[in-house]
């Protein structure tokens, strides 16, 4: 069977965008990525959404980017699954160009989230949880993640000082991404020292929400090659779930979402988690990234607090780990989030990255998890 | 915004349960009473668990009892908000919430209240205490005696 390819990615910047509707952001990325693929509009067969609808004052989303882009009557849907929504749209594009339905996709990730309040917004996150069951003893969206950190360092002995670390390299390599929403490196003892939010978590173990869009060009592999010089092969897809409630989780070290999608893409992929050079997981806080590292397979379950001590993940290490900032430094715009992943990824394999660019980078990985593992998608990118 | 809407209106925070939810009214209504009972399956023995179901999350069985539990139990894990994520929260920030093990195998969200939040640990042995309001009543957690 024909494999898909990526020859196209745009990028917007990440941040308060009070200056651009969510259409206009979806255009900024997307305009990027059809210059980049050096395509025109009429190339195109489709284009799936990406994006969370209750974080929008505009309603139906795809619809209304479909018009700005001047895509109509070509055909367009949009995806979501929470944080993990980009990653959704990926799936669908490779599975539409796959079922020979398409041949060129373009896939939006956008995300106008700063339109509401910081309060309202994690009121409805909380929501990722179970509404009735746990709501009602006052649990948001960072007391999920807090309990994992506890049960974390319960149970391996990880400490909150190798978490910070995890927030120290990303916002070192945040500070060299243009796109992102912070751009300063930050000191181990003043992010330790910064205000409490819910322990064992602090302002700096947060990711911060944010504005933002990304897109790709998706090709099936003959047209690829007859429009792009430079096609990022995405040869690996998994998709996984669990429980919507942490109650019935087996335990609270891990994503078993993670682990399964995981393992479906290396499988497919026919690569190993040692054959990945550069990878973006999901570090919406910062021991999300410490068990990406466990669940994926870079190193054994309870290892993730010293491989980020040891600097294992910089560049120069084992694998290189959210060199873009992460989601920690680069901001989160939920729907955007997956696609700004595979951006990165393509950037990397092309050896487009600058500063940042890991060397000899020829697979990379995306790891994006919506809420708290209910869904995890691990996507595998090659270059030839 | 207000404690109980958002901008658009919505209820913006669940602060009481859904009391007439079908599987879930005799928990609720036990619970008033101050029994605190979980599903347990006749078909093949295991609790349900928390939320309550329709059929049994292990076997699909549709056939239950409404059985006491012990009210004892241990913190499986926990957090201490110091942020309040919704006003209704604001005068209650250092506040516990703690994932319960009951004696029974049995996971249910809560608080661990009646001692400060710092003194909660992972293991610690906790007992229920019922915290009664008008029409409901909420199953809450304080330090074993
Ligand atoms: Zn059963």
């Amino acid at each position: 069977m024909s494999r898909v390819g990526v020859i196209g990615a745009g990028h917007g910047v990440f941040g308060r965008r009070s200056d651009a509707t969510v259409q206009e952001l979806a255009f900024e990325a997307f305009r990027l990525a059809i210059k980049d693929a050096g395509i025109s509009r009429d190339d195109l067969d489709a284009t799936v959404v990406a994006a969370v609808p209750e974080y929008h004052k505009q309603r139906s989303v795809a619809g209304v980017v479909q018009e700005y882009l001047n895509l109509n009557p070509k055909p367009t849907w949009l995806t979501e699954v929470a944080c993990a929504s980009g990653s959704a749209a990926i799936r669908t594009a490779w599975m539409a160009i796959k079922s020979g339905v398409h041949q060129v996709v373009a896939v939006i990730g956008c995300q106008k989230m700063t339109e509401m309040a910081t309060a309202e917004i994690l009121a409805l996150m909380g929501r990722v949880g179970e509404v009735q069951w746990e709501s009602i003893f006052g649990s948001t969206f960072p007391g999920y993640y807090a309990m994992f950190a506890t049960s974390h360092m319960h149970e391996f002995g990880t400490t909150h000082e190798q978490m910070m670390q995890v927030a120290v390299k990303n916002h070192f390599y945040g500070s060299k991404n243009p796109n992102a929403l912070f751009r300063k490196e930050i000191q181990l003892d003043k992010a330790m020292n910064s205000d409490a939010v819910a322990s064992p978590f602090c302002v700096y173990d947060c990711c911060a929400n944010a504005d933002g869009a990304a897109c790709l060009i998706l090709a099936e592999e003959s047209r690829a090659k007859a429009l792009s010089k430079k096609v990022v092969w995405l040869d690996g897809v998994g998709c996984a779930t669990a429980s919507m409630s942490v109650l019935r989780r087996p335990n609270l070290v891990g994503l078993p979402s993670a682990v399964e999608a995981g393992q479906q893409a290396f499988r497919m992929a026919k690569v190993t988690a040692k054959d990945v050079k550069v990878a973006e997981v999901h570090d919406c806080f910062t021991i999300a990234e410490i068990m990406a590292y466990e669940d994926l397979g870079f190193c054994k379950k309870g290892h993730g607090g010293k491989f980020i001590e040891e600097k294992r993940s910089y560049i120069g290490g084992e694998v290189a780990v959210n060199v873009d900032g992460g989601l920690k430094a680069k901001g989160h715009p939920i729907g955007a989030t997956g696609v700004s992943m595979a951006y990165e990824i393509v950037k990397q394999l092309r050896g487009e990255s600058g500063e940042r660019q890991v060397p000899n980078a020829d697979i990379g990985l995306t790891h994006n998890v919506g809420g708290i593992g209910q869904y995890t998608f691990v996507h595998l990118f090659r270059r030839d | 915004m207000s404690e109980t809407q958002d901008k658009r209106g919505r209820p913006a925070a669940k602060d009481r349960p859904f009391l007439d939810e079908l599987e879930a009214k005799p928990f609720w209504a036990n619970l008033k009473e101050h029994k605190f009972t979980s599903q347990r399956c006749s078909a093949c023995g295991k609790f349900f668990g928390f939320p309550p179901q329709f059929l049994c999350p292990h076997c699909l069985a549709s056939e239950y009892e409404w059985i006491p539990l012990s009210g004892k139990g241990k913190v499986y894990s926990f957090v201490t908000y110091h942020r309040a994520w919704h006003p209704a929260y604001q005068d209650k920030v250092p506040y516990n919430v703690s994932l319960i093990e009951t004696e029974e195998g049995v996971r249910m969200m809560s608080n661990v209240v009646g001692c400060p939040p710092e003194a909660v640990k992972i293991g610690m042995p906790v007992e229920i205490v019922y915290e009664d309001f008008e029409d409901y009543t909420l199953p809450k957690f304080r330090p074993a005696t």
